[in-house]
């Protein structure tokens, strides 16, 4: 560090005792600004402006600012908004109850199988990565086809079992089984990669010292493998909740939101989809963006209280 | 290179006989192969579906290979105006080399000023980008789908392409990497008299050859595989790109299997392809995000 002087680059640089300004920094970063201008600071703001909007997107001069209604809609039980909202909520923290034990669970049981060193782990290791490099297009499409009740090919096993055939896309909670599982075998690679290379960061004499001491497999698991995990864990949970937020395309494409409740909407209909088909289909931009806007502020306390909750352990 | 588990595994097997250890192999390679089976099966089915004839998706008794092995679901879905699987395939080939290649360049512009150079207002504007990580992808989707359309670019690649471009990941991975090298080869260029276009083109960008492979192979993917934004932007049939299209294809008929397996197949062969190529960058990029988290 004895040279920081010297170092002084580009912008600031010494010359003859002066500092001159350069414009030559800010050419490098102008093509990224500019689309993060664009594409990322622009529309957090516009996004909120929408929100206040009743946006008419077939005729944009009959946009109105209805300042806190469209909000206020989402929040009034008995407003066409309220009842579909809240059940798409309800229905995405569902599936990411559902989603995130497994997404958790199995991926460090695969990251414990393959840290054990074997010959021809690698080879393991690709092969239970390989779903993840997959589109949602293929992965909804060929789940949807595998659990179709006729020609399917779990019923067609069930059935050679003798086993009941249920009907998977279209009755809970099967549904929601298709979905975690499409979901499972899609990403459950991430994890398993994440989790491998902690494993293989935590050092050997911890293990050593525990095996003197005369520790079982089990307590050396619980007792040093957990706690020297912890930091990747809170990422791994905290990256799977987000993630399992955001579901979209295996319902999209699997069950088509269904099966229909009594109450109207359907069961596996997650809050992406209705944005989308409250903004996309229906074109009420500004309760899409509205819903948007509630959704990610839900994201983002949940994504600080994980953190909080963990760091508080340590 | 024993580790965690292999130390875990040694203390285990000092107990054991060693004809223990060698049953306790076989369970491991047991476990490890049958569930190397589970996670292959849909992959293998999908591709045995689309090998066999219509007749033949509904037997009595499943072949996993196929009695009769055809490619007609491929002729079908190829020849057919109102699902252009090969118009989708060549559309989703040039947006993903053309949001490769702007990401790189963008990217290692900006990464390079942030990992570099000095100038007044940079920590501000990279806290700013920072910021941005923790903000949901969703809240983005109308305002940038009504950016779009105020530019005249719905259904036209370039909707498709441009938002990409604002992403902050490459920046900070890029960043990271140029950090890493030493900064006594860019003060030799400097003093040489390159200025500093020329050392980050000449000197920088060569060294940086491992993170920009990496950084390319999974942008390729990303946009590759991207479905949503598409599926908003795009309209028009012969505009789609494949993840987009294979909606549009199980929309298209019902209980055409065949032909719709033979869609998926399309879409998964080259990324399927990319990765057995290029794994080693794509596990190592994926482990390098836990790190960092």
């Amino acid at each position: 560090m004895a040279t920081a002087v010297t170092r002084e680059s580009a912008a600031v640089r010494p010359v003859q005792g002066k500092r001159r300004f350069s414009l030559a920094p800010y050419l490098f970063l102008l093509p990224h600004l500019i689309f993060f201008a664009g594409f990322v600071a622009y529309p957090f703001f516009n996004g909120l402006l929408i929100s206040l909007q009743s946006y008419n997107f077939l005729r944009p001069d009959r946009t109105k600012f209805v300042g806190m209604q469209n909000y206020a809609n989402l929040f009034t039980p008995g407003s066409v908004e309220f009842q579909p909202f809240w059940t798409s909520l309800g229905n995405t923290v569902q599936f990411v109850i559902y989603s995130v034990p497994p997404l958790v669970i199995i991926p460090l049981g695969l990251a414990v199988l393959l840290n054990l060193k074997l010959p021809g782990r690698n080879f393991f290791r690709a092969v239970y990565f390989m779903p993840w490099v997959l589109s949602i297009a293929v992965v909804g499409l060929l789940w949807w086809w595998i659990f179709q009740s006729q020609g399917g090919l779990i019923n067609y096993y069930l059935g050679r079992m003798g086993l009941e055939e249920p009907q998977w896309l279209s009755t809970l909670p099967w549904a929601w089984v298709a979905i975690t599982v499409a979901t499972v075998w899609w990403t459950l690679g991430f994890n398993m990669i994440i989790l491998l290379a902690a494993l293989q960061d935590i050092p050997d004499y911890l293990y050593e010292a525990a095996s003197i001491d005369g520790a079982t497999p089990m307590q050396m698991f619980w007792r040093i493998t957990v706690p020297m995990l912890r930091p990747v864990l809170l990422f791994i949970v905290t990256t799977s909740i987000i993630a399992s937020f955001n579901l979209f395309g295996q319902p999209f494409l699997m069950t088509g939101g269904g099966p229909a409740l009594p109450e109207g909407g359907g069961a596996t209909t997650p809050v992406m989809v209705q944005i989308y088909n409250e903004g996309f289909v229906r074109y009420n931009l500004g309760t899409a963006a509205a819903m948007s806007v509630v959704v990610a502020a839900i994201m983002i306390v949940v994504s600080v209280v994980n953190f909080k909750v963990f760091q508080q352990r340590d | 290179m024993a580790t965690a588990t292999g130390a875990q595994e040694r203390a285990v097997s000092r107990e054991k006989t060693g004809s223990g250890k060698l049953v306790g192999r076989i369970v491991q390679y047991g476990l490890m192969s049958l569930l190397a089976l589970i996670f292959m099966i849909p992959i293998v089915w999908m591709i045995s579906t689309s090998l066999k004839p219509k007749a033949q998706l509904f037997e009595q008794d499943i072949h996993w290979i196929p009695q009769t092995i055809t490619l007609e679901s491929y002729q079908k879905i190829l020849a057919n105006d109102a699902v252009p699987v090969g118009r989708w395939f060549a559309n989703s080939l040039g947006v993903a080399i053309a949001v490769t290649l702007l990401t790189l360049i963008v990217d290692a512009l900006a990464a390079y000023a942030y990992a570099r150079l000095e100038f007044p207002g940079k920590s501000i504007l990279f806290a700013l980008l920072i910021s941005t990580l923790f903000l949901p992808g969703m809240m983005f989707l109308v305002p940038n789908f009504l950016t779009i359309n105020r530019l005249g670019l719905l259904d036209n690649f370039a909707g498709v392409i441009v938002p990409g471009l604002a992403g902050v990941f490459g920046v900070f991975f890029l960043r990271q990497f140029f950090e890493g090298i030493p900064k006594e080869l860019e003060e030799a260029a400097t003093i040489d008299g390159a200025n500093v276009f020329q050392t980050f083109y000449q000197i920088v960008m060569p060294l940086a050859k491992p993170a920009l492979a990496t950084l390319a192979v999974i942008t390729f993917l990303a946009s590759w595989n991207d479905f949503l934004w598409p599926l908003l932007v795009l309209t028009k049939p012969e505009m789609l790109t494949l993840p987009p299209g294979l909606r549009t294809l199980q929309g298209a008929y019902t209980s055409e299997y065949g032909q719709m397996m033979a869609g998926a197949v399309i879409a998964a062969v080259p990324v399927l392809i990319l990765y057995v190529a290029l794994q080693r960058y794509i596990v190592q990029s994926v482990a390098s995000t836990g790190i960092k988290g």
